[in-house]
């Protein structure tokens, strides 16, 4: 095949078979780094039952992931701080935790980018508007601790359409945020209807919300919290209108990685203090003087019996911190989404006619 | 076999080795740690309904269509949206070239200020800039009738057929052909951002053919127009050939700012598809898949033309 001029037969040999078995080498080298022993997925030599729970306690703050800016559940103000109820979730934790509702770090994410964050360890918890899913749930392999807001999607209209119901909007174009289960809900609701749409799909909220003001859609659908948010940031917010209609169900709860059970307690618990808090009456300015309370479930909510925060690996006075620094479900509430004019309707407590039901610490 | 040949060979052994081994690595690391998280693996995503729906193009489409439905439309988009910008870019390209050449300075000038003001900012920038335009434009209900049955209006453009005509409806115009703000713009920035590089490539071309040729032709009588099109543009094709393989390679990846403003492109699909299941990996690898093979396809094409007029 080739000329053997330059080198003797043999050392031609020995070469092409120095070339070969390197090749060779190179391939078995390849083999047994696959098939070899499993390595260890926690990065330290022992996995740890609880690594974000002792990631959280030896970094001294919470990695909480948020929206870009959803006035109501997690937007800066002037002063450069986070506020929100999902906000609040987080403020919660880190209350419980590391006895400081201040000791969180933000990390503002896109609908498509929050799940891989969590995933990825880059955030300890998903505070973000989020719906559970069964695919979220089942195929992303996240838990959903505990859901602390029901919405469902709606539409956003200008008033001067003449549209009333989302049955008007056939052959209408529609702005929706890329990967939110809104995309979702609208195509289904369409068939259902035998209706059509065109849709207009971006993936920055602030650039939908844009499209939307300038005129591109329609209509814009989101869950209907949100679109109360965007309307508010309308030049006269008049001229637009909030459907009433609400086409799906959107229970939103914070999401934690499944390898640490004792942190998904956590946050679950610390949404649930914040429910249980406003139906036993305890609020930020009101708790001190519960310490004197006779009764039994204010008692063990501020760890004066019942030993709960030590099985939660926290101390006794986890449950009170929260109230006392974030405060209960409906200060939260009154304090970030009511002045957004949003009705509480589901998220009342079930003893007000409203579904959201925490069970009690006992 | 030479001992310089078997050199090689072992390096090139070696090369393919560790690469080989440091992609089996990482396969088997990421499949471990998926396991372990609870992720869902695997292609069987694509046979599944998509369930959401795309603006209306080539390929027909439901949302009870499959992902992998949902993402051949992205990529003909794509493709659609591409291959147009390319003609465009060429012919743009050829003209600016031409001006530039011109021995008429005004001429001259503006068109290598054009270039300039082009080669030099983000095409994002440029995206947003021509985007922002049509919101210039009046709303669907009082949208210009630029010639009858032919309306523009900040939803697009509409365009007679010898099926049917648009007509005035409810939300705005329907019927005839349409044309997205979305998709004019992406064109629109495409074309123009690749035909100013496309034209120092032309530039480039023609210059470098030696003077010779060109007073060759001039002695000959030909007309400084008909040396341009017979002796120095014939001449200066083969040597823009690769750095056009290049700029048409880079129209496809550009392609993919469309995103930013909401053109259902591979991308922005691939990105719905990523976030409605979670399959990270499997996602950006399909869509990685899809345009190397679209770009190979491409550089294969232009050189077999190239040999088949050479």
């Amino acid at each position: 095949m080739c000329g053997w001029r330059a080198v003797g037969r043999v050392d031609a040999v020995r070469l092409q078979l120095l070339a070969w078995s390197m090749v060779a080498a190179g391939l078995s080298a390849c083999t047994a780094a696959g098939s070899g022993t499993r390595p260890a997925i926690a990065g330290t030599g022992t996995a740890s039952a609880t690594p974000t729970f002792d990631g959280v306690r030896q970094k001294g703050f919470v990695q909480c992931g948020v929206t870009t800016g959803v006035a109501g559940f997690s937007a800066l103000d002037a002063l450069g701080e986070w506020h929100g109820l999902d906000v609040d979730v987080c403020r919660a934790i880190a209350a419980a935790v590391l006895g400081d509702a201040r000791r969180v770090h933000f990390t503002p994410l896109t609908a498509a980018q929050r799940f891989a964050a969590l995933q990825s360890g880059e955030i300890d918890v998903l505070s973000r508007i989020t719906t559970v899913t069964f695919q979220r749930d089942v195929q992303l392999g996240l838990e959903f601790p505990a859901i602390n807001w029901y919405d469902g999607s709606g539409f956003i209209v200008p008033r001067a359409s003449g549209v009333r119901s989302p049955r008007d909007l056939d052959g209408a174009t529609i702005c929706m945020s890329a990967g939110s289960t809104n995309e979702l809900d609208v195509a289904d609701y369409f068939r259902r209807n035998h209706l059509r749409f065109t849709p207009v799909v971006m993936e920055r909220l602030d650039e939908v919300t844009s499209a939307y003001f300038a005129g591109r859609c329609d209509a814009f659908t989101q869950d209907r919290a949100t679109l109360a948010a965007v309307r508010a940031r309308a030049v006269r917010p008049a001229d637009h209108v909030v459907l009433q209609d609400v086409i799906s169900k959107a229970p939103y709860s914070p999401a934690v990685m499944p390898d640490d059970v004792r942190w998904l307690e956590i946050v679950r618990w610390s949404v649930y203090a914040m429910i249980d808090a406003e139906e036993l009456g305890l609020s930020s300015s009101t708790v001190d003087g519960a310490a004197a309370s006779a009764d039994p479930s204010v008692q063990r909510f501020l760890g004066q019996s019942g030993g709960f925060g030590s099985m939660l690996g926290l101390d006794a006075q986890w449950a009170y911190r929260i109230v006392k620094q974030v405060g209960n479900y409906a200060e939260s509430f009154n304090r970030n989404i009511a002045p957004l004019g949003i009705e509480r309707g589901l998220n009342r407590l079930w003893t007000d006619g409203g579904i959201l039901y925490a069970p009690d610490l006992r | 076999m030479t001992a310089r040949r078997l050199r090689e060979l072992a390096w090139q052994g070696a090369v393919l080795a560790v690469v080989c081994a440091l992609v089996v690595l990482a396969g088997r690391q990421a499949r471990e740690n998926l396991a372990a998280r609870g992720i869902a693996q695997g292609f069987g995503y694509l046979g599944r309904p998509a369930g959401f729906e795309i603006a209306p193009g080539i390929l027909p489409y439901s949302s009870r269509d499959t992902y992998a439905r949902a993402l051949a439309v992205g990529v003909v988009n794509t493709l659609r949206v591409s291959a147009l910008a390319m003609t465009i870019a060429t012919v743009l390209g050829v003209g600016i070239a031409v001006a530039r050449l011109s021995r008429h300075r005004p001429v001259t000038m503006v068109a290598g200020a054009a270039v300039e003001a082009i080669r030099n900012t983000p095409l994002l920038l440029q995206l947003f800039c021509w985007h922002s335009l049509w919101w210039l434009l009046p709303g669907p209900q009082a949208g210009l009738r630029l010639w009858p049955g032919v309306w523009l209006t900040s939803r697009g453009l509409h365009l007679p057929t010898p099926w049917g005509s648009p007509m005035a409806s409810r939300f705005g115009v329907e019927g005839g052909l349409w044309i997205s703000p979305e998709f004019a713009t992406l064109l629109i920035g495409l074309s123009v951002g690749a035909a100013a590089f496309i034209a120092e490539i032309v530039r480039g071309g023609v210059l470098a053919i030696d003077q010779g040729q060109a007073d060759a032709a001039a002695a000959l009588g030909m007309s400084r127009w008909q040396t341009l099109r017979h002796v120095l543009l014939p001449g200066a094709v083969p040597m823009m050939v690769p750095p056009m393989i290049s700029q048409f390679v880079n129209v496809v990846k550009n392609s993919s700012l469309g995103v930013a403003i909401g053109y259902p492109d591979l991308i922005s699909l691939t990105s719905t598809t990523l976030n409605q299941t979670g399959q990270a990996i499997e996602a950006i690898a399909v869509a990685m898949t899809c345009y190397v093979g679209i770009g190979v396809t491409l550089s294969l094409c232009v050189r077999a033309w190239e040999r088949s007029r050479a």
